[in-house]
């Protein structure tokens, strides 16, 4: 199916919604779809990056399949956003390397574990590789740090342009209609997404895996977050420590780079290992099997990069210390090469998605005003 | 054939709204409960999945609601309703009274609530929107009555109820393979709707126009158990020859097509009939008290079909239809994308134009008094020239939503007999016997609050007959 014939196909259960309106206070996607009465491409990729798959509309509709509409909004918006997140990946050029799936990932990390393995062989030598390393710099005994610096900063710099160049492509595409965005608009995004507001639903959580509305996936989803916050976090505070402090790694338990990291890293894991077995036992029949691959693919991605950090840090006064730093660095490599073309991107459109919608229920609530309706 | 038997307290035939009702009461009374539900999972819940609220007295505004709506207004809106027809006052009271604890109970069983929908104003203050609509309702009530141990059956249809003596013994039940079993129990709850999707019954009603007809809601409420009942000597209540039906888009399926159908264009511009000619006044009262009128009106109509006819001015203005309108930019294209006879029909828009007197403000939320003057049918409010292109038009036909007659019923729900004596143990609660109360015309959400009350009432009194 071409990308037409998909927004073509989205619109039109947009315009379904629109004649029925049930759904409104699920989720911020019908009150979206009730201001407007067509769907240019623009508008159904903003309103399908509102979409947060919670389910609970699939369940409730009437005219789901087999009814003839056969509406299945959670299907055909993820749909889109798979389109999203190709259509407006940059750089362009790189697209190929396909994060969005598994094997694609696979072969990424085992392909970054290759090159940081040759470069500890060829630079620290195999003795460094496979003996242990006692006291400060042990990490840098294996890989010097400038090899972990340079690629970290350049990575860096390469995620977050194509984030943003990203960003800017959809925001530009996905039309006028917004109103004016101020700081209580940012300030209410900001909030909706550090309480993953949506996924709450209106206090049951989703309709998720199964039929049931759960607070599951918030929960798990929390813990992925969160626990990526707390290992960024545990990566400022070691920074500090050896920039500013001059005090070199491996850091004691009770520090903050490791207290932070190892919180975090846990959390992680036990997040992503509930979310694929959430998603191993969730109803087919509202997925887009592309994009259950793409999820597949980073929460995996992101699992086995805590995982490895985490055991990188359990062994870290054995002898395994350097097979595990490389794995982990391996991971890491893979995580930043595919981070613009992975499912890693959702939370830009996601984030952004919510601004115009800010903007769109400040402009809606001052025309209110302006009439004098009281809803 | 292979038939079995089966047996339980408390049979419960039909698995919408009024039959979960009684299930879930019945087995908080104790009871050991079976549904047996004529449709597939999927579509479980007959008409009741395409609801979305429900009226209730509250003395005060409350968490679902925006303004008060008194045991005294509730019931001066069913006796306006009622236009002067006989209707049970005693169960109307009933009903008022029971309709407060409502939303409570619904909460309590997994039911979540939302604000009015937009579009819907005039109903913020005496009814409560449930989240999702009726399809997520009923799936709180299916997993409820699954908590609580409830039996159901899908693709079950009761085919044949044995009363002897004015007692119920037996229910014969058609299950797919196809295999029968007689399902014994101590009472039987019938909530398996009105006739609707029954072509045959329809076209006694209204002759030949029935097959014009498309059904808003489930082709399974074909009245089997009504005419059973009735049979087994059941007092017939309500309108018997007649149903509530609404203007729906002409390319809606036969069935199920829900409220995605409804047009609300018709007072926006004019309505003509095949031949080209105005049938009707397109602005005789506010909408939302009109509209119920239109089903009969168009199905009066040759092929019962009829077009509505508006222009940019009402764009945006009425909630849309899952269809989008035919449009073009002349009024003589806009007759073309349709079979309608241009000449007529180009002769009735220009004497509806010239007959515009007011200023053509369109505003529904009052009677504008903008009228014609010097045609018939005239159009009494929000007469406004069609003159603004691009010009839209809908193909409609009537839309049934449900039927009238049904079977009389005690402050029990027990079914009583045209003699005055009572079915024992047979209840009925929902469509099946909302004549009692609403035997014509419309109140918006009624039909879920008499489900609920009698439903409630019935899986109670049920319980007890074991
Ligand atoms: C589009 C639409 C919108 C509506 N909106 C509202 C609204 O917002 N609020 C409101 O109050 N009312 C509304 N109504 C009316 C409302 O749907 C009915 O009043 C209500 O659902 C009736 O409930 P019930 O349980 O009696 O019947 P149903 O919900 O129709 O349930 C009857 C069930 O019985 C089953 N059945 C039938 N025959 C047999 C048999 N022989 N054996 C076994 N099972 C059988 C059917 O499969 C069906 O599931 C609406 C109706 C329509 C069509
Ligand atoms: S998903 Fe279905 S029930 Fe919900 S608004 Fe759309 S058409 Fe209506
Ligand atoms: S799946 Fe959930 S978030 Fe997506 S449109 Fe439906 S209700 Fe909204």
């Amino acid at each position: 199916m071409t990308g037409d014939d998909l927004v073509l196909r989205a619109a039109r259960q947009l315009e379904i919604c629109n004649a029925c309106r049930y759904c409104e206070g699920y989720c911020a996607v019908f009150p979206a779809l009730e201001r407007r009465s067509t769907y240019a491409a623009g508008d159904v990729h903003y309103i399908a990056n509102l979409c947060h798959d919670c389910r609970d509309c699939y369940y409730a509709c009437p005219f789901a399949p087999p009814h003839e509409y056969g509406i299945n909004l959670p299907q055909v918006l993820s749909e889109v956003r798979a389109q999203t997140y190709r259509h407006y990946a940059r750089p362009r050029g790189l697209a190929r390397l396909g994060g969005w799936h598994g094997v694609n990932v696979a072969r990424a990390a085992l392909l970054g574990i290759i090159v940081f393995a040759s470069l500890a062989v060829i630079v620290s030598g195999p003795q460094a590789v496979t003996s242990p390393h006692p006291g400060p710099g042990a990490f840098y005994d294996v890989v010097p740090w400038l090899l972990m610096l340079v690629p970290a900063l350049l990575g860096t710099a390469y995620v977050l342009l194509g984030w943003v160049a990203s960003g800017y492509a959809f925001w530009r595409d996905s039309g006028a209609a917004g109103g004016a965005i101020g700081p209580a608009e940012l300030g209410g995004v900001v909030a909706d997404v550090l309480s993953l507001r949506f996924l709450r639903g209106g206090g049951q959580g989703c309709t998720y895996p199964d039929d049931r509305p759960s607070m599951a996936r918030w929960s798990l989803h929390s813990l992925v977050f969160y626990g990526f916050g707390l290992c960024f976090a545990s990566t400022c505070a070691a920074s500090f420590q050896q920039d500013v402090l001059g005090q070199l790694p491996p850091y004691p338990i009770l520090s903050a780079p490791v207290l932070l990291g190892t919180v975090g890293g846990v959390a992680m894991v036990a997040g992503a290992a509930g979310l694929i077995l959430q998603k191993r036992g969730s109803d087919r029949r509202a997925a887009s099997s592309w994009m259950t691959d793409a999820d597949y693919a980073f929460i995996g991605l992101l699992g086995a990069a805590s995982l490895t950090g985490l055991l990188t840090l359990a062994v870290r006064d054995t002898s395994l210390l350097g097979v595990m730093l490389v794995v982990h660095l391996g991971v890491l490599a893979a995580l930043y090469v595919m981070a613009p073309y992975s499912k890693f991107i959702h939370f830009v459109y996601r984030v952004l998605a919510l601004v115009r919608n800010r903007g769109e229920q400040a402009l809606e609530a001052a025309s209110r005003a302006a009439r004098g309706v009281q809803l | 054939m292979d038939r079995s038997r089966y047996g339980v307290d408390v049979l419960v035939v039909g698995g919408g709204n009024a039959g979960l009702c009684a299930a879930l009461d019945a087995s908080k009374a104790g009871a050991r409960v079976l549904v047996c539900e004529k449709g597939i999972l999927d579509y479980r819940g007959g008409n009741s999945r395409h609801t979305r609220d429900i009226r209730y007295r509250h003395e005060s505004p409350d968490a679902y609601t925006t303004g008060r709506y008194s045991a005294a207004d509730f019931r001066a809106d069913i006796e306006r309703v009622s236009a002067g027809l006989e209707y049970d006052r005693e169960l109307a009271d009933l009903l008022v009274e029971e309709s407060a604890s409502l939303p409570d109970w619904m909460s309590a069983q997994g039911v979540r609530w939302q604000g009015s929908l937009r579009g819907t104003l005039n109903l913020h203050s005496s009814n409560a929107f449930f989240l999702g609509g009726g399809r997520a309702m009923l799936n709180a009530y299916y997993a409820a009555a699954r908590r609580r141990g409830v039996e159901v059956w899908y693709e079950a249809e009761v085919v044949d109820l044995r009363i002897v003596d004015e007692r119920f013994r037996s229910a014969l039940v058609a299950l797919p393979g196809p295999r029968h079993v007689e399902v014994e129990a101590a009472s039987v709850v019938v909530c398996s709707g009105g006739f609707e999707a029954n072509r045959d019954w329809l076209r006694d009603c209204i002759g030949d126009a029935a097959e014009g007809v498309i059904v808003r809601g489930t082709p399974n409420n074909d009245g089997r158990l009504l005419r059973l009942l009735l049979d087994h000597g059941a007092a017939p209540v309500g309108d018997a020859r007649s149903f509530h039906a609404i203007a729906v888009d002409a390319r809606a399926p036969r069935y199920d097509g829900g409220i995605v159908t409804r047009v609300d264009s018709v007072p926006f511009g004019i309505v003509v009939n095949r031949e080209g000619c105005r049938f009707a006044d397109e602005g005789a009262d506010l909408w939302p008290k009109q509209y119920a009128t239109w089903g009969g009106l168009i199905a009066a109509q040759p092929d019962q079909i009829a077009y509505s006819i508006v222009d940019s001015k009402a764009a945006g203005r009425f909630i849309p239809v899952a269809f989008p309108p035919h449009a073009a930019a002349s009024l003589d294209a806009l007759i073309e994308t349709v079979e309608l006879p241009p000449a007529t029909t180009r002769a009735t828009l220009t004497a509806f134009n010239a007959a515009v007197r007011g200023d053509g403000s369109l505003d529904l939320d009052r009677l504008d008094g903008n009228h014609t003057e010097g045609i018939d049918p005239p159009k009494s409010h929000w007469a406004s020239a069609i003159d603004t292109p691009p010009f839209y038009l809908y193909p409609l036909r009537p839309g049934i939503t449900f039927t009238y007659l049904g079977v009389r019923v005690d402050a029990d729900a027990r079914v009583v007999t045209t003699a005055g004596t009572t079915l024992r143990n047979v209840y009925a609660a929902g469509e099946v016997m909302a004549g009692n109360i609403l035997g014509h015309g419309y109140l918006a959400g009624l039909g879920l609050t008499i489900g609920h009350a009698f439903g409630r009432i019935a899986g109670r009194e049920a319980a007890g007959d074991r």
